[in-house]
């Protein structure tokens, strides 16, 4: 094995694992705020590409343009689905808040596949496909964007959480729901905040790399889980500890694909899941706690 | 008791006579999957209407059940009587062996580690070429027979996973009935006071699993030998959505409600021939609908609406 | 009977008991009192196995059971009820006092499924005793009524006719006077008493002093994590320290 061939996928590991990261931050940001672990997450992700290709082919918008209008429309629909979904929920317990993640993830899959088909659509690279060369390894300038997009939008989440009020009232809410309601915290509003900004954020990550691994109605599937994998790694955490659990993730399943074997790519992903959960259960940087529910 | 052994008898009769009213024809096919869909309903819903732990990975089990009666049968001339008790024990040790680790997670984090693991099997599916015939699928896989009678038609099939499904449901029932289906619920409805009583929930949960594995490994090995062929398409995670949709729709703990949401979901999708591809969209919206608004299942549901007709006022959805 | 040895339990950094050491007689029915705060559930729990102290042993009948879990000292015949019962709410009444007798049967899955004779045999004993227990408890009546829709006082009286179906040693009863009204009040002290009479040890604790007073034999006070006297009922009224922690508390 060559250091160049390592550092190729390394690098192609990097970019995905940006894009795990974001989504990874969308589950911790909802878990934190209201302890569900929203099975749609993916669909999110799968929306932003999808619209932005609505905006471009079907409204000829130029690329600049299509892009925010698609986070707002994926936006959009992660507001409803708090507001038709979530919230109505009359019991609200774990398993009937996985099965109507899980019912609204179909639900939105579904009719997507009723609007833009079955097939994979392609959106095109934001700056050119013209490869840059480090060091023996090439990479595409869209990876370039994918990272720095992505420690834009972690420091932007940074900045929400710690110095804007209702980014301290979310916090607020992640440590103790109650209380948080006590001292005049509208609870159910930093929910459906919650919902807006993990969507966003989804909305993103499935528009940055849309240009390298094309989209399609079903690929929220996959993302949605290697996501929630980040976040298991980052102990659900909303910050660093889920980026670099996207990082690490990325980079070995790009090392595991090169290495062993491409088919059991996306196995590993699961394996690391697995194993997190049996015996980390906190993440792979949290302190221990006594359980987690 | 004997209440429960009545109806138990009426709907063997009416699941008995049922091919006489068909006449043969294409739905007696149909029927036969509704069999199989029963038995793996049932077996999720021990699991998550009965013990309360949710597991999106059973068409993981029920995948292995067909593989391993597929390979054993197809590829080395196993008797295929004798290859489904070994699959279902094989599976059913599986299961126990991840079940102590995988039921000590709760809620969404079980359903996550679930879900990584049904996965996990898909891939093995798929890139065990050499065993499995990869995605493409494996065939040859031979008709179950007796003696010179082989089940190799519709009816005879529907006659076979029927009995064999009319059977698990009785099981059931008496196991719901019993000393351990009580302390099941009782673990389900307050963990800490069951413990507090002795019951042992931890081990109780993971013999659960292994039991709902079992069954799942079965219906698998029932499901190979009428196909013929299995390819993993079959044993995805939408399959384990499938499955999970079939228990809350019929109804969580609830044996008959397991046959009343497999029927639905197993019949929908004919009538709905036109609207092939889009039956995601109806099992998307049919459980968030089902969450919403009928929590108790159609079983719990369709009478409780009936009274709220009749009487003009609500029951309280626990029947 | 139960031994408790130099207990102390800190949760991250604040100490909640501190080298709690006592014993409790066969047979007699002694109180845990103390101001709030004192640590009466904490001990409570760590006795009953839910949690693990941070240092110090618990003995029942001479055997060491620090760390065990709660089910295992259900088959040790040690029991315990909660402040905030904790029933079954989907079962009946009479199936949730079945449960209770989980220790004193035994048939397995496969003969549940296949309805042995002798899990049948067993099942129909298992409902007896059950149905003698609500007896004892004086709520036969309710048996199949949703135990999630009981009144708060018949639930108490569920939970301890539960606790009894398994046929304990010894019984650790959480405020069991907690949101009863004073006519309940007065059936539970005579039903603690019909169950000393069994022969079972009771170890309550509780807030409603007069009713502490009125059926313990033994009491033991906590203050702020610590023993501060353990004696009859008359001694604790007269010891001048617990006399002011329950001053300095109002």
């Amino acid at each position: 094995m060559q250091f160049d061939q390592l550092l190729q996928y390394s690098l192609s590991g990097l970019s995905t694992g940006a894009i795990y990261a974001l989504i990874g931050i969308g589950f911790s940001i909802i878990y934190n705020a209201t302890g569900i672990i929203n099975f749609a997450q993916g669909e999110f992700v799968m929306l932003g590409g999808m619209f932005t290709l609505l905006f471009l082919e079907t409204f000829k918008l130029p690329l600049w343009a299509a892009i925010p209008c698609a986070i707002a429309a994926s936006t959009v629909a992660g507001m409803l689905f708090e507001r038709l979904a979530i919230r109505p929920l009359r019991q609200p317990t774990p398993i009937n808040l996985v099965i109507i993640t899980i019912g609204g993830s179909i639900l939105i899959r579904g009719l997507s596949m009723l609007a833009w088909g079955k097939d994979t659509h392609a959106i095109p690279p934001f700056s050119g496909d013209d490869p840059i060369s480090i060091a023996g390894a090439t990479i595409l300038p869209q990876h370039l964007w994918i990272l720095a997009i992505t420690i834009l939008i972690v420091f932007v989440n940074r900045f929400y959480f710690y110095h804007t009020i209702s980014g301290k009232a979310m916090r607020a809410c992640s440590y103790n729901r109650r209380a948080a309601g006590l001292v005049g915290i509208d609870v159910r509003r930093m929910v459906l905040f919650s919902f807006i900004i993990s969507s966003a954020m989804g909305a993103v990550a499935g528009i940055i790399v849309a240009p390298l691994t094309m989209t399609a109605y079903d690929v929220g599937v996959m993302l949605g889980l290697k996501g929630f994998c980040a976040a298991i790694i980052g102990g659900m955490s909303s910050g660093m500890a889920t980026v670099v659990g996207g990082l690490l993730l990325g980079v070995l399943e790009s090392l595991g694909a090169g290495l062993i074997s491409s088919g059991y790519k996306d196995a590993i992903a699961f394996i690391i899941l697995l194993l997190i959960l049996f015996i980390r259960p906190q993440g792979l940087f949290g302190k221990a706690e006594s359980e987690r529910v | 008791m004997s209440r429960d052994l009545l109806k138990f008898l009426a709907f063997a009769v009416l699941v008995l006579l049922a091919p006489l009213y068909f006449k043969g024809g294409y739905l007696m096919n149909v029927l036969v999957f509704v069999g199989i869909h029963t038995m793996l309903a049932i077996g999720l819903n021990l699991l998550l209407g009965y013990a309360g732990q949710i597991s999106l990975g059973h068409a993981g089990f029920f995948g292995m059940g067909a593989y391993l009666s597929g390979i054993l049968t197809a590829t080395y001339a196993w008797n295929p009587w004798l290859a489904m008790p070994l699959a279902a024990l094989l599976v059913g040790a599986l299961a126990f062996m991840i079940g102590f680790p995988i039921l000590k997670l709760k809620g969404h984090y079980l359903a996550m580690a679930t879900l990584g693991m049904g996965i996990i099997i898909y891939i093995v599916f798929n890139e065990t070429i050499d065993l499995t015939g990869g995605p493409s699928g494996l065939s040859g896989i031979p008709s179950l027979s007796i003696g010179t009678f082989t089940f190799d038609s519709d009816v005879k099939n529907y006659y076979l996973i029927w009995s064999i499904t009319l059977g698990t449901i009785l099981l059931t029932l008496n196991l719901a009935n019993s000393r351990v289906g009580r302390a099941l619920r009782a673990v389900h409805d307050s963990e800490v006071a069951a413990r507090v009583v002795g019951v042992n929930a931890r081990l109780l949960k993971v013999q659960i699993f292994a039991l709902s594995a079992v069954i799942s490994s079965v219906a698998g090995s029932l499901y190979a030998h009428t196909m013929t062929f299995v390819a993993p398409a079959s044993f995805g995670f939408n399959f384990s959505v499938e499955l999970l949709t079939m228990v809350v729709i019929g109804g969580l703990g609830s044996i008959y409600g397991s046959f009343l949401g497999a029927a639905l979901l197993t019949l929908l999708p004919e009538f709905l021939r036109a609207a092939h591809d889009y039956d995601i969209i109806i099992y998307g919206g049919l459980l968030m609908l089902m969450v919403m608004f009928m929590p108790g299942g159609l079983v719990r549901g369709i009478p409780d609406l009936f009274r709220m007709l009749v009487k003009g006022r609500g029951g309280d959805g626990h029947a | 009977m139960l031994e408790v040895s130099g207990i102390t339990q800190i949760f991250g950094g604040v100490t909640a008991l501190e080298d709690v050491s006592f014993s409790i007689n066969r047979g007699e029915i002694t109180g845990v009192i103390g101001p709030n705060g004192a640590g009466k559930t904490t001990l409570f729990n760590i006795i009953s196995g839910i949690y693990t102290q941070t240092s110090g042993r618990v003995f029942l009948n001479g055997r060491e059971i620090s760390g065990l879990p709660p089910e295992k000292l259900a088959h040790l015949k040690m029991v315990r009820t909660f402040q905030n019962i904790e029933l079954f709410g989907g079962m009946t009444v009479l199936e949730n006092v079945m449960v209770g007798l989980h220790t004193r049967s035994s048939s397995g899955l496969l003969a549940c499924s296949l309805r042995m004779p002798w899990s049948r045999v067993e099942e129909s004993g298992i409902r007896e005793a059950a149905m003698k227990w609500l007896e004892f408890t004086g709520i036969t009546d309710l048996a199949d009524m949703t135990a999630g829709n009981l009144p708060f006082g018949k639930g108490r009286m569920l939970e301890i006719a539960r606790a009894l179906a398994v046929e304990p040693e010894i019984i650790l009863m959480d405020e069991p006077a907690a949101g009863l009204n004073s006519q309940e009040t007065l059936g539970l002290a005579r039903l603690i008493r019909q169950i000393r009479d069994l022969g079972i040890t009771v170890v309550l604790v509780e807030h409603d002093m007069e009713l502490v007073m009125d059926i313990c034999e033994r009491i033991v006070v906590l203050n702020l994590g610590r023993k501060l006297a353990e004696g009859s009922p008359r001694e604790i009224q007269d010891n001048p320290e617990v006399i002011a922690a329950y001053l300095g508390d109002e």
